[in-house]
């Protein structure tokens, strides 16, 4: 009866250049990138919902790719560079933060960082998405108030912005 | 202290030197949720707090045996391990309506997930392997699943006789009825040229939060406690924990983070009790965080059952409408019996219908307790009465929209009558025509597609208190104490706007203090969109208290008599001219500075003998419309249009008006095309967590969506408001099921609609396509 799967095992030390500053610590191996933001290292910007890799609370971009920070191991982060809400907030609210204030995007909010993290994705790799492409983009990110609609023109008016002052 | 009644505020024209009353002001703490600053619950630090987590059976209905805590007790970490034996006996058990729900599964499980052991350890990775350890020893009983089940003659009873005492049903799985009835039926037969009857079901979904939630409980050394849950209704945790641990009120603090999400599932205290017992018992700060798994556990909508049977004369008009209405509540009571007689007294809809009989009953079953959720009640009964009125247009070859026409209420014409009749407070049909309008309804709907409209209504809240108090400091700045849980409609924002456009106040000076029962006064609940009344009320006769505070204060430092003072939104208006509140506040308070202190209530009695309790004060209307294309081959349905109008009396935030109503709707495709929760034969909740559980995404909203509302400025609460945060939910149902209906050439009466069942429904009724 002593032997369950989430019994502490073996500890792991991680390193990683987390939103720009080289960070370590020493996690439990089966420890989750999400948890060991959260409670290791004190960044709790990064929501927890399902876990499972479903709603996109969790959202962080690892080495440039978006993920669900609830289904990498913190031991998986080792040695790479990971780009969390605080890093993208660092030096204030961003034009597209302020695009989803604008736009009535913010209810409840918890779901709002991930949403953050996966617009800017967006916004990186595809600067001309349509309204459809936003759509299919963002549909690994949940929110229950459903401010989708807000989403979608917050991200059209922030790709819009972006164009203008390239 | 001004008593703020319910009548339209004496400041119905927005005057002064603000007026952001109206425009689209960003949200109150919005900056920290884009950023990732704001702390739910999960996300405070407490020093030392040892964490919770429960041990439960996989079955939901057992007798519980035996329960083995050695293996778990002696596991690295643990402080204690705790099940309904280590509790004060008898155990406690709380409710709003039925004190039924005990502080921990006692003797028996009755749903799954409830909680049969709590294991207190050091860190949540030990409190979860203690709680896997612990070994409770169960026999499975036959437990009742469904509304058949529980109804049959010899059904198990869910509940104890003994814990419904002096109560006639208690030998039943009802828990509770109504019946609401108007009208002679003798003389519908001959007015009536159709007659439609059929049954309709709507599924138990859960509301799915994005936070799943939490509680910590923290002991405090004057032998009280504080409790940190992220609640709509802080004082009625507070009153709860107060008497279930007979702790006087002052000792007992509830502070409540802005829940990540509420839509209902948070307003009443399920664990709390709990947490707060290990806390005192351990002397340590117990910390326990719900996975989403254990929240779809723990709140859900009640599924319903209606058999309608409704007349019409040929003309269309509804000359009869009968329904047997049974909700299917779970395992205690929470609030599902208010549901349940609230959401069958509109039953019958906004519409002129001779006679009526509508009886309605509240039904336990061995599954997850329900609760509020978005609508209450209403959206459940309202897509039977809806779906019967577009069975009847069908019939009849009448246009669904001209069916409402003719039926809907004018303006303060009667929809509920009887001993407690109840009239139209808006006009409705500006909504109605308003939603045809944007749909288009009057250009033919493209082939392949189809279209419904349909319309709803809530009764707002029935009693209420709501009290607020308000600070303007010395340097013009200000803050205003409101109860109002913040869980994502903007409460605050709100108050903002009163307080900057009442006391002449920059918007960026103002603070709001919310969510801690030791700092801000009585508020009974966050719930039936009733806060931007109640609590808007009280904020702005928080506000003209102050001016009347300065008006004096000001007449006294200048000597000038108090007649010839008067005040005005922002604004003292003396011999010489107006000033500014703040100028007049400052020479008011001259060197020795101080502050301006103002309270504000805002009460609404109930009526004694009232099915309700009291009249609403006022309704949510809504009118949807909406067109869809079905795939006949699949059975799939896309949603190409969706139109609300909501009847809102006037828009304080534009912009939070269409974050909720946007929300609502999108909600409300939930229930109508894809959320169900499923048991199986053993009441496991099959599907249980995100996986297998769907929710709308981005991309189920339809292509083209929007909402609109009708302004008419005739709501009780500020500047005429009225709340707002369900309507465009309410029928939802009604018009995804019309639309498909008449895309599909059939109806489908049990939501929800998927692709499955449209596919079947398409096959069953042989209209293939003949190509
Ligand atoms: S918490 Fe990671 S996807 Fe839901
Ligand atoms: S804003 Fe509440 S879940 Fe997205």
């Amino acid at each position: 009866m002593t032997d369950s799967p989430v019994r502490p095992t073996s500890e792991v030390p991680v390193a990683l250049e987390l939103n720009g500053e080289h960070v370590r610590a020493t996690i439990p191996a089966h420890r989750t990138l999400l948890d060991m933001l959260r409670d290791d290292l004190g960044l709790c910007g990064t929501k927890r919902c399902c876990a499972e890799g479903e709603c996109g609370a969790c959202s962080v971009l690892l080495d440039g790719e978006l993920v669900n920070s609830c289904l990498v191991l913190g031991a998986e982060a080792d040695g790479g560079a990971l780009l969390t809400i605080e890093g993208v907030s660092m030096d204030g609210v961003t034009d597209l933060q302020e695009e989803f204030l604008a736009a009535g995007a913010v209810q409840c909010g918890v779901c709002i960082p991930g949403q953050v993290m996966a617009a800017e994705q967006l916004l990186q790799t595809n600067p001309n998405a349509s309204r459809n492409e936003i759509r299919d983009a963002m549909s690994g990110n949940l929110c229950r108030c459903a401010s989708y609609q807000r989403i979608v023109e917050a991200i059209q008016n922030a790709a819009a912005g972006r164009r203008t002052d390239a | 202290m001004p008593d703020e009644n319910q009548g339209p505020s004496s400041n119905g024209q927005i005057a002064g030197p603000n007026r952001v009353v109206g425009q689209r002001v960003h949200r109150y703490g919005g900056v920290d949720r884009v950023t990732g600053a704001q702390r739910y619950l999960s996300d405070i630090t407490f020093t030392d707090a040892a964490h919770v987590a429960f041990a439960t059976v996989p079955v939901g209905c057992a007798a519980i045996d035996a329960i083995d805590t050695s293996p778990a007790v002696a596991m690295p970490g643990v402080i204690a391990v705790v099940h309904a034996d280590d509790l004060p006996q008898p155990v406690a058990r709380f409710g709003i309506s039925h004190k039924d729900r005990p502080v921990i599964a006692t003797k028996a499980v009755n749903y799954h997930g409830e909680p049969v052991v709590a294991v207190v350890a050091e860190t949540e990775d030990e409190a979860r392997a203690a709680a896997n350890a612990v070994v409770i020893h169960y026999t499975e009983l036959t437990g009742v699943y469904g509304l058949d089940a529980a109804l049959a003659g010899d059904a198990r009873l869910v509940q104890d006789p003994s814990v419904r005492p002096g109560d006639d049903l208690n030998s039943t799985n009802v828990l509770e009825q109504v019946e609401y009835a108007w009208g002679d039926a003798d003389s519908e037969g001959a007015s009536s040229h159709t007659i439609i009857e059929d049954t309709y079901m709507f599924p138990m979904v859960t509301h799915f939060p994005i936070e799943p939630g939490g509680i910590v409980a923290v002991p405090t050394d004057d032998g009280g406690i504080e409790v940190y849950s992220p609640v709509q209704h802080p004082y009625l945790l507070q009153r709860t924990i107060a008497e279930v641990w007979s702790i006087p009120l002052s000792r007992v603090r509830v502070i409540a983070p802005d829940p990540g999400g509420g839509f209902g599932g948070k307003q009443t205290p399920r664990y709390e009790p709990l947490i707060a017992f290990l806390a005192l018992k351990t002397g340590r700060t117990c910390r326990l965080v719900l996975s989403l798994e254990e929240a779809f556990q723990m709140m859900r909508r009640s599924g319903c059952r209606i058999h309608a049977r409704t007349g019409f004369t040929e003309a269309g008009e509804l000359t009869f409408h009968e329904m047997q209405v049974d909700f299917v509540v779970g395992a205690y009571a929470d609030v599902a019996p208010r549901v349940m007689t609230k959401g069958s007294y509109v039953g019958a809809g906004p519409y002129r219908i001779p006679r009526v009989s509508i009886n309605a009953r509240a039904v336990l079953t061995n599954t997850v307790p329900s609760c509020a959720f978005r609508g209450f009640g209403a959206p459940q009964v309202g897509w039977a009465t809806e779906s019967q009125l577009d069975a009847g247009a069908r019939a009849l070859g009448l246009d669904s929209l001209e069916m409402r026409r003719r039926n809907l209420v004018q303006h303060d014409e009667a929809f509920i009558r009887g001993d407690y009749e109840a009239r139209a407070d808006g006009r409705w049909h500006e909504s109605l025509e308003k939603a045809a309008e944007l749909i288009g309804w009057h250009e033919p709907t493209p082939s392949g597609r189809g279209r419904g409209i349909s319309v709803g209504i809530k009764p707002g809240a029935t009693t209420g208190l709501s009290q607020s108090m308000v600070r303007l400091l010395y340097d013009g700045s200000a803050m205003a104490y409101a109860g109002t849980s913040d869980m994502g409609q903007g409460a605050r924002t709100l108050w903002k706007q009163i307080l900057a456009d009442e006391l002449g106040v920059d918007l960026d000076l103002i603070t709001i203090i919310s969510g801690d029962t030791n700092a801000v006064p009585f508020d009974l609940q966050t719930s039936a969109s009733r806060s931007t009344v109640f609590m808007g009320n009280a904020v702005l006769a928080a506000c003209e208290d102050i001016r009347d505070r300065v008006l004096e204060l000001y007449a006294e430092a200048t000597e000038t008599a108090q007649s010839e003072l008067s005040h005005a939104p922002g604004q003292l208006v003396t011999p010489s001219g107006a000033i500014s509140l703040v100028e007049a506040a400052q020479t008011a308070l001259g060197g020795l500075r101080g502050e301006f202190v103002g309270q504000g209530t805002s009460r609404l009695w109930g009526t004694k003998g009232h099915p309700l309790g009291g009249d609403a004060s006022f309704y949510e209307f809504n009118a949807t419309a909406i067109e869809v294309e079905v795939d006949r081959v699949t059975g799939e349905i896309l949603l190409t249009k969706h139109v609300t109008v909501g009847d809102v009396g006037t828009e304080i935030n534009p912009l939070q008006v269409v974050s909720q109503d946007e929300g609502a709707a999108i909600m409300g495709l939930g229930h109508s095309l894809m959320e169900q929760m499923l048991f199986d034969e053993h009441g496991q909740i099959l599907n249980l967590g995100a996986i297998d559980y769907r929710i709308p995404t981005f991309n189920d909203v339809a292509l083209e969506m929007q909402t609109a509302s009708v302004e008419n400025h005739d709501g009780p609460g500020p500047y005429g408001c009225k709340g707002i945060s369900e309507g465009a939910l309410l029928c939802t149902a009604g018009a995804v099921g019309a639309a498909v209906a008449d895309a599909i050439g059939t109806p489908v009466r049990d939501l929800p609609i998927t692709a499955e069942r449209v596919w079947r429904t398409i096959r069953d009724a042989n209209c293939d396509s003949p190509d």
